[in-house]
């Protein structure tokens, strides 16, 4: 069949009609479905001296961090004050989602699960990611300072992780390459975080108290990011990240609070598998599909 | 289209190459069809090796780009028409994607359809910069050449586009990122 109107010849040029024809025995059933491996083709081998058990571990804990800050944004999508921020804000989950992907599929390639298994079938204490990301924001002004505070230690951890031509990157070419893709798309996350955190913190009296508020709120789960991780093939120095939300915060009229993190449990962090209430929510919505219909293809 | 062609002998695969190449850079990007993924830079090369026949190699634009499936669907199946039997799609990251790799025609044919193209992409060494108060300059627009034109949202409805209106023809228009 075909969508074009009937005596126009669109030769075989037209996507839609290549997606209206079956090529793949109906495990693509609308546009993007159909989802195959995202490292389909890497070479995926660990490399030598490289421990295959922290890599994963690390490779977990950015993906999960990746999926389920990636799915409180999705939360927002059709909640958000103006079609622009919308369409920003989708788009940001979407690289997140799909930083998540590539990072579960390169653990997962090592343990021999595929990243639907890692991400819809773990239990809530397998899961690495940090309290920060699960954190359900109460307003704009906790979507746009978490985003700020996430995403300025994201990039800082990923342009470390993709090296440059001066300094090494991550030991394994995999993850460094998977960093390398992920720094431009970060760095306008935290661009766009940033130039609202300045409009909120500059504007009116009732802006500027809810985005001290949301940074008072958020401060102690953001320290948790600084928590020494044995397994990070690279750590993100507190004293750059630290310049980096001083210049937005002192352009935004804000003060740094002096808060401590968020208090561990026993010792025991997001990193470890210990998590705020929110996230058993979060899995819950997030893993119930897949695991009613466990054969399911998406 | 439709009217499907009928199927030809298999190339001899080695030999092939070239055509090959001409099949897969054709495809349309799924998301803006105007342009070729040969236009758009995410066709690394088209090799053969016996055990996989034809290797096409493509990169996606961003980490999350939901066209890859798409793409690597569509390319197995023009080679698949055009008689080549054993296609194999890969996934390359590294090095990462910039537009700077859209080709001049696809300059062009952005251009033609409406959307500007993307300024050369900002190179930088040490860490990325915070372009606090620092707008990057919005692109000329696309129907009527001025260059007075405003952003009016950093993202678009695709995640490699933003978006900006003409103050000169009034004109809301999508722009491709610099990246």
């Amino acid at each position: 069949m075909s969508f074009a109107e009937p005596g126009f010849d669109t030769g075989d040029d037209n996507p839609y009609d290549l997606l209206a024809e079956d090529h793949d025995g109906g495990h693509r059933w609308a546009f993007g479905t159909g989802f195959a491996d995202p490292l389909e083709g890497v070479d995926t081998s660990v490399p030598d001296g490289l421990d295959p058990g922290a890599l994963v571990r690390f490779c977990l804990a950015l993906g999960d961090d990746a999926l389920i800050y990636s799915h409180r944004l999705q939360q927002w999508v059709a909640r958000l004050p103006e079609l622009e921020e919308e369409t920003a804000v989708a788009n940001i989950a979407l690289d997140l989602l799909g930083q998540a992907r590539m990072l579960l599929a390169r653990a997962g390639g090592i343990v021999g699960q595929t990243e639907d298994q890692l991400a819809f079938f773990r239990e809530e204490k397998e899961f690495r990611n940090v309290r920060l990301a699960e954190h359900a924001d109460a307003d704009f002004a906790e979507l746009v300072v978490r985003l700020l505070l996430f995403s300025t230690w994201r990039l800082a951890l990923f342009e470390s992780l993709a090296g440059s031509e001066s300094r090494p990157g991550a030991a394994d070419p995999v993850l460094a390459a998977i960093a390398a893709k992920g720094v431009n798309e970060l760095a306008y996350h935290r661009d766009y975080a940033a130039s609202w955190v300045v409009r909120l913190g500059d504007g009116t009296p009732l802006s500027h108290a809810k985005a001290q508020a949301a940074l008072d709120t958020l401060w102690p789960p953001a320290g948790e990011l600084f928590r020494p991780d044995p397994d990070a093939l690279a750590a993100v120095d507190r004293d750059a990240f630290d310049a980096v939300l001083d210049t937005v915060l002192g352009t935004a009229g804000l003060d740094r609070p002096a808060a401590a993190p968020l208090a561990a449990v026993a010792g025991r962090a997001g990193r470890d598998g210990v998590h705020t209430e929110a996230m058993g929510y979060i899995l819950a919505e997030l893993q119930s599909i897949a695991r009613a219909h466990p054969e399911a293809t998406w | 289209m439709v009217a499907p062609m009928a199927r030809r002998a298999p190339h001899d695969d080695a030999t092939r190459r070239a055509p090959a190449y001409d099949v897969a850079a054709a495809t349309p990007d799924p998301e803006i069809p105007t342009l070729t993924i040969e236009d758009l830079g995410i066709l690394r090369s088209v090799d053969y090796s016996p055990g996989r026949g034809i290797v096409v190699t493509i990169t996606p634009t961003y980490s999350g780009c939901p066209a890859m499936r798409e793409i690597a669907a569509d390319v197995q199946a023009r080679l698949n028409r055009a008689g080549f039997e054993r296609v194999t799609v890969a996934t390359q990251l590294a090095p990462p994607w910039s537009t700077d790799w859209i080709t001049r025609e696809g300059h062009r044919k952005l251009a033609a359809a409406g959307i500007a193209p993307p300024a050369p992409a900002p190179r930088r060494a040490g860490p990325v910069p915070l372009t606090l108060g620092r707008r990057p300059d919005s692109p000329g627009c696309p129907r009527c050449g001025s260059p007075d034109t405003a952003l009016t949202a950093q993202f678009s409805a695709t995640a490699c586009k933003s978006l900006h209106r003409c103050t000169a023809c009034g004109e809301p228009f999508e722009a491709v990122k610099p990246l």
